[in-house]
């Protein structure tokens, strides 16, 4: 088991070598550059270079690349150019990190709640009418863009009912951690409920197919051939295979939290790093942009090692001795 | 005489299809003493399965109709609710089935499925993993207590079908069900599983149902063979009988289908045709002769009663078109598989 984890984590080395090559080189397919629109349009030419080149924007693109990579191991994600100017990229990373984490906890497992209960509740009525509802429910979620979802709940309960608060993330650092922590939960909740409530289609539809897959495998034949009753043979052996393969997918849930969720955080008006990197995208904060893209793709593959450990640790037949 | 071990009567089974009932057992009359190995013979999709899951119980009550009586020692079987039939099974009978890998639950220890067999119909079971390990022991497995703790993904499949038939034995049942048990084994395992069965039934004079299509197997182990053809017995006699003087058409095409006869080089029989569809089952006639390409038609389409008529001693046959059956083998063509 822990040889296996060691592989997975020496394997993860060169990936993100891999990523950080592949974020850079997007970064600088952007159109434009972080000067661009924040400069003086009467700026002449040589006080443009001049900047250039003090960013060691005019170096050749391996130069850069190698250039930004060495200061990236050192700790140092460059400064922002423009979204909060002048601050570091790891100051800015770090003052959005804990609003998306308390609203990503939230949301992740509120989404486990929902999705879970939705599947048992269709796989044990299949085809009757809980389960047609549930289905052409999490059809219409899955076709329907979830930011239409969002500005809906945030006219129902900001606008029309308010009893959550419109935007801001409630942290106030002059109070005490208790007092920020609930009331920053107060402004997590509703992006967080909202996020969880549309988002479930897929673990759904993939939990209530498994259920229903389980139900006819050759073993429960078995169990109830030894006079194991339906209710304990559901509970005892088709939920537990049934829900092996969604284990694997927790992995990535843990991990995908802390890349903060993009529309949810934007509409809500919720600065975690999801809307960050929003607001870096559109004033083409390059620093911001890589390190943020750089966060996510580590924690895309650090969900990949969770999720390969996680399914070792509950699946025997993939536990390597 | 003593008291049938199994007694079955008229057992018909009908499986709603596309919103419609349809037969696919037929009035099946079928009994098995104590001690007693009755071999159940024909192809796929004759019915063996069906009957096996209507004494077990284990159809969808949503969409299967059982009628008829099936009596275990004397106790009716039919009728009986979900609950009544969860404290027989496994207790008075017990089942081997055909895929030992899927027939066991990956996620689940060997030794905790055996247990599970014991402690689901006594929660206070003493001493649970000691009749584990002499269970295991009892199937041939040597290292019990190793097997006990390991998954059945790590197990052969020889070791799982004793797995299976150790959970089939957990509670010394009356009878046991074997449905094809060893079918998915490798040849060199199979005759070690059957041993194991035999030896087993005739420690515990159990009453054994054997499913099979292997007539190596029926010849091995059974005292009795039933030869079922769509939802139908066409004929049933002591094995010896059967083997020696065969009658329905039906059966003398299956011994004669066997491949363990044929030399090398020679060209296997095949009965040509399969199986109808369960919507083209009219059980009023003798449904195998329309797979008898040379018989006349008022034979095929010829109305046949239900009950078999007696032939020999203990030698039941359906029908008479046996009595004028011969094959036909003057044209080339009808051995060719």
């Amino acid at each position: 088991m822990w040889r296996t984890i060691l592989r997975r984590v020496l394997i993860m080395i060169p990936q993100l070598f891999l990523v950080s090559i592949l974020i850079f080189m997007l970064a600088q397919l952007m159109p434009g550059d972080p000067f661009y629109g924040n400069l003086n349009p009467n700026s002449d030419p040589a006080t443009i270079a001049r900047m250039r080149h003090a960013a060691g924007l005019d170096q050749p693109l391996y130069q850069q690349y190698i250039h930004w990579i060495d200061r990236v191991f050192h700790g140092d994600l460059g400064t922002s150019y423009a979204v909060n100017k002048g601050w570091t990229v790891t100051r800015i990373i770090a003052s959005r990190l804990w609003p998306t984490i308390s609203m990503g906890i939230i949301a992740a497992i509120l989404t486990y709640v929902f999705a879970i209960s939705e599947a048992l509740l269709s796989a044990r009525h299949e085809n009757k009418t809980i389960d047609r509802i549930l289905m052409v429910w999490n059809t219409i979620t899955s076709a329907v863009p979830s930011f239409v979802f969002y500005f809906l709940m945030m006219i129902l309960f900001v606008y029309l009912i308010p009893i959550f608060p419109a935007s801001g993330t409630g942290i106030d650092d002059s109070q005490s951690f208790t007092t920020s922590f609930f009331s920053n939960l107060r402004y997590a909740f509703l992006p967080a409920f909202t996020i969880a409530l549309f988002s479930t289609n897929s673990i759904f539809q993939y939990l209530r197919s498994n259920l229903l897959d389980q139900q006819a495998q050759d073993y429960v034949r078995t169990a109830r051939a030894k006079g194991v009753t339906i209710k304990d043979v559901f509970r005892k052996h088709i939920l537990r295979n049934a829900f092996l393969p969604i284990a694997s997918g927790i992995g990535y849930s843990i991990t995908g939290v802390l890349g903060g969720a993009m529309f949810a955080e934007t509409i809500f008006g919720y600065p975690g790093i999801g809307a960050l990197f929003v607001q870096a995208l559109t004033s083409r904060d390059y620093t911001v942009i890589t390190a943020v893209m750089l966060l996510q793709g580590f924690l895309a593959l650090l969900g990949g090692l969770l999720s390969d450990v996680i399914s070792a640790w509950v699946d025997p037949r993939i536990r390597v001795k | 005489m003593a008291e049938k071990l199994l007694d079955a009567q008229d057992v018909s089974v009908e499986f709603k299809i596309a919103g419609e009932y349809q037969k696919a057992l037929h009035k099946v009359n079928l009994s098995i003493n104590h001690g007693e190995v009755l071999a159940l013979v024909g192809e796929s999709g004759s019915g063996k399965s069906t009957f096996a899951m209507s004494v077990m119980g284990l159809h969808n009550p949503d969409q299967t109709k059982v009628t008829g009586s099936i009596k275990l020692n004397g106790n009716e079987l039919i009728g009986l609710t979900e609950r009544q039939f969860d404290q027989y099974r496994g207790v008075s009978v017990g089942m081997i089935f055909q895929d030992p890998l899927s027939s066991l639950n990956p996620l689940m220890k060997i030794g905790d499925q055996i247990a599970e067999a014991m402690t689901v119909h006594d929660k206070h079971t003493q001493q649970v993993s000691n009749r584990v390990l002499g269970l295991l022991d009892d199937v041939g497995i040597v290292d019990a207590k190793r097997v006990a703790q390991q998954y059945p993904h790590a197990l052969s499949g020889g070791m799982r079908q004793r797995v299976m038939i150790a959970i089939a034995l957990a509670n010394e049942p009356d009878l046991i069900i074997a449905d094809e048990p060893t079918t998915a084994l490798d040849v060199t395992i199979q005759a070690q599983i059957l041993d194991l069965i035999k030896e087993i039934q005739q420690k515990k004079n159990a009453g054994i149902l054997l499913i099979t299509h292997d007539l190596g197997v029926v010849a091995e182990m059974a005292d009795t063979v039933a030869v079922m053809y769509a939802g139908q017995i066409v004929e049933k006699a002591g094995v010896e009988e059967l083997f020696n003087h065969p009658k329905h058409p039906y059966t003398r095409s299956l011994l004669r289908a066997d491949p363990s006869d044929v030399k090398p080089g020679e060209t296997l029989y095949a009965i040509p045709g399969t199986v109808p569809a369960l919507k083209d089952m009219d059980h009023n006639k003798d449904l195998f002769l329309q797979r008898v390409p040379w018989l006349d038609e008022s034979v095929v389409n010829a109305n046949v009663k239900d009950e078999l008529q007696q032939v020999g001693d203990h030698h039941y046959v359906r029908g008479t078109a046996w009595q004028n059956f011969e094959f036909n083998d003057v044209t080339e063509g009808e051995n060719q598989v």
